[in-house]
């Protein structure tokens, strides 16, 4: 009977096709729409995501997020060293610059200035040049991304110079970083370089990263920090999860990309789930007829279940398929900026939730039709 | 040459041994709907169709006849009555039991052939069997050798988008009896076709259906096909009018 299912299904090809573009259309609103929000999420905690090697992140407890930084004075340092379970601690500056080019151009650029000793809060991953070249008088690292904004259309080569606060600084290396939220460039330098680079502040030190003794719990920690030092810490999670929900709860974003996901659910739903019903309707004749030569009911439920899943998965794969050619295309073209975008499983997941509930609706919404039909209506 | 229906000429037929009847039918009563909306389809049918026959259930429209063959296929519960169907009451047949008994001895023929317009016509001539849980291959195998049977074993690939009605409604027939049921309902075989394609299916169903261990049932309006049937049921108002024979059935 699967196979009579699949006959019937396939039968009619414009329908067959209607009904798997429908899944298709949903499917690839929801992933590709889903996955851009998770990915501009992911973009604003970018820094947070590429420094990994400390356990704790110490602010100013009146701090919101990761960009709107209250710096604190260089003494929180040694207090936070200070506290009982602290293995070390290091100092980690963020704030924005502009950044002049040998060739004239200007651009806004983010500036994460390591420690000076460590180089704790380097980039994750080396293109051009090493970590330790930081060292260098006047070096900086950039990603290579936010290299070809500062010098477009130009090869990628070391020892370029740029100009900040009046203070010159050398391309020694450059590197791959997560990228951003505001498409800006992102430049690496040591702490007691950084601090030069912006305008003279009193107070420079935007954050303490902590790492705890062994054995030591990070919750723990983080309580006894935030107690005897008055700041906000927090573990490299709790900071992600609460730089995110700053800009779930302070930006148009979640609606936005909420409204187009519903969309997509909405119309893939509507597509797909009015041309499967009119499908079954203009086959239930032959349902009846079925029924009258002895198919029973469950055997009846089981071929349309099989219809309705068959172009769930089609259209599933398809609508998947499309939204990460989508993102691969982007990628390598560079177009659009949506670099670093792809698909989680977890959106996978929730697409094909979303799929098998327009399926399972479509096909129950057809059942009921099927299931009620008198077998005598064949005569009619 | 079947005459026009002036011409029909017939006698009352007489009893069927109860032994001898496929169909047996006793005070088969039948309403639909209830209080204001209610409608008596059949008002106490006795009727008996022995096997070995081929009986033509006729009179105009609402009088019962798609009721009845639908009761005696097991397609709808009568209201009231006695249903005796190949040996089987009809009233201990329920769900599952009611829909094995169909596919193992009913075989139907539908006035708009109801054939599966993605499958061909082998295909479609198999779907009982597939039903019934045969494998396919086999199932098609014997759809190909009952479309030879019906004379259309050059048009088993063919599509039913690709058949006449004439053609369709002999593929259907095939459908109705590769799986050699006891009993055949046709519901208006020819209503759908010209003159000469309903005479040739009615010449077909009469020279392939008819066995001595099966009966035939065929609802029509068409007079013109009278002659073909061993006995005619006449229906008015949910009632057998008379049952006759026609003269060359009794020659």
């Amino acid at each position: 009977m699967i196979w009579l299912a699949w006959k019937m299904l396939t039968g009619d090809r414009a329908k067959f096709l209607g009904i798997v573009f429908g899944v298709a259309f949903g499917s690839v609103l929801i992933a590709q729409q889903s996955s851009i929000f998770v990915g501009l999420m992911r973009r604003t905690s970018s820094q947070i995501i590429d420094i990994t090697s400390a356990d704790i992140w110490v602010m100013d407890k009146r701090q919101q997020n990761i960009d709107e930084i209250r710096p604190m004075p260089e003494n929180r340092l040694y207090q936070v060293r200070g506290v009982d379970g602290v293995a070390w601690a290091v100092r980690l500056f963020k704030g924005n610059v502009r950044a002049k080019t040998s060739e004239g151009n200007f651009r806004q650029a983010i500036m994460v200035g390591i420690d000076d000793a460590s180089l704790t809060g380097a980039p994750p991953l080396m293109t051009r040049g090493a970590v330790e070249d930081l060292r260098r008088p006047d070096g900086v690292i950039v990603d290579e991304d936010g290299y070809r904004v500062l010098f477009p259309n130009q090869p990628i080569e070391l020892g370029r110079t740029l100009d900040m606060n009046d203070r010159r600084a050398i391309v020694v290396g450059t590197c791959k970083s997560t990228p951003p939220f505001q498409t800006f460039p992102i430049i690496y330098t040591r702490y007691s370089q950084a601090v030069h680079y912006i305008p003279r502040e009193r107070n420079t030190l935007s954050f303490v990263l902590v790492k705890a003794q062994a054995g030591q719990s990070v919750a723990e920690l983080c309580r006894r920090i935030a107690q005897q030092t008055n700041l906000l810490a927090m573990s490299w999670v709790d900071f992600l999860m609460f730089n995110i929900q700053y800009y779930l709860e302070n930006t148009g974003i979640p609606i936005n990309f909420g409204i187009t996901v519903t969309l997509g659910f909405i119309v893939g739903g509507a597509i797909a789930g009015q041309t499967f019903y009119l499908f079954t309707l203009e086959n239930l004749k032959h349902f009846g007829s079925l029924k009258a030569m002895g198919v029973d009911n469950w055997r009846l439920i089981g071929m349309v279940i099989f219809q309705a899943l068959t172009v769930g998965l089609m259209g599933f794969g398809i609508g998947l398929g499309l939204a990460a050619t989508f993102f691969e295309v982007t990628e390598r073209s560079g177009q659009g900026d949506l670099r670093g975008m792809f698909i989680p499983w977890q959106i996978v997941a929730i697409t094909a939730t979303a799929v098998t509930f327009i399926v399972l609706a479509a096909s129950l919404a057809s059942l009921r039709k099927v299931l009620f039909l008198e077998p005598a209506a064949v005569f009619k | 040459m079947i005459g026009p229906a002036e011409q029909f000429a017939a006698t009352l037929a007489p009893p069927v041994p109860r032994a001898q009847a496929a169909v047996h039918c006793r005070g088969v009563t039948k309403f639909f709907g209830a209080d204001e909306t209610k409608v008596t389809a059949l008002a106490g049918v006795d009727v008996d169709i022995p096997y070995g026959e081929l009986a033509l259930l006729v009179g105009p429209s609402g009088c019962g006849k798609t009721t009845l063959i639908s009761i005696v296929a097991g397609l709808l519960d009568a209201t009231a009555g006695e249903v005796e169907v190949l040996g089987a009451n009809l009233d201990t047949l329920r769900g599952s039991k009611l829909v094995r008994f169909r596919s193992a001895n009913i075989g139907f023929v539908f006035q708009q052939y109801n054939l599966l317009p993605a499958l061909t016509a082998e295909e479609n001539v198999a779907v009982p069997l597939l039903v019934r849980g045969e494998p396919r291959a086999q199932a098609v195998r014997k759809g190909a050798e009952m479309l030879a049977e019906v004379g259309l074993g050059d048009r088993r690939k063919s599509r039913p988008s690709h058949l006449s009605g004439g053609q369709q409604q002999r593929v259907a027939i095939a459908r109705a009896l590769v799986g050699e049921p006891r009993l055949l309902v046709c519901d208006e075989p020819t209503a759908a076709l010209d003159a000469r394609s309903g005479q040739n299916v009615m010449q077909l169903i009469k020279r392939i259906a008819v066995k001595s261990d099966r009966a035939v049932i065929v609802v029509t309006h068409d007079s013109r096909v009278y002659a073909y049937g061993d006995r005619v049921i006449s229906m008015s108002d949910g009632k057998i009018e008379r049952v006759e024979q026609p003269l060359a059935a009794t020659a």
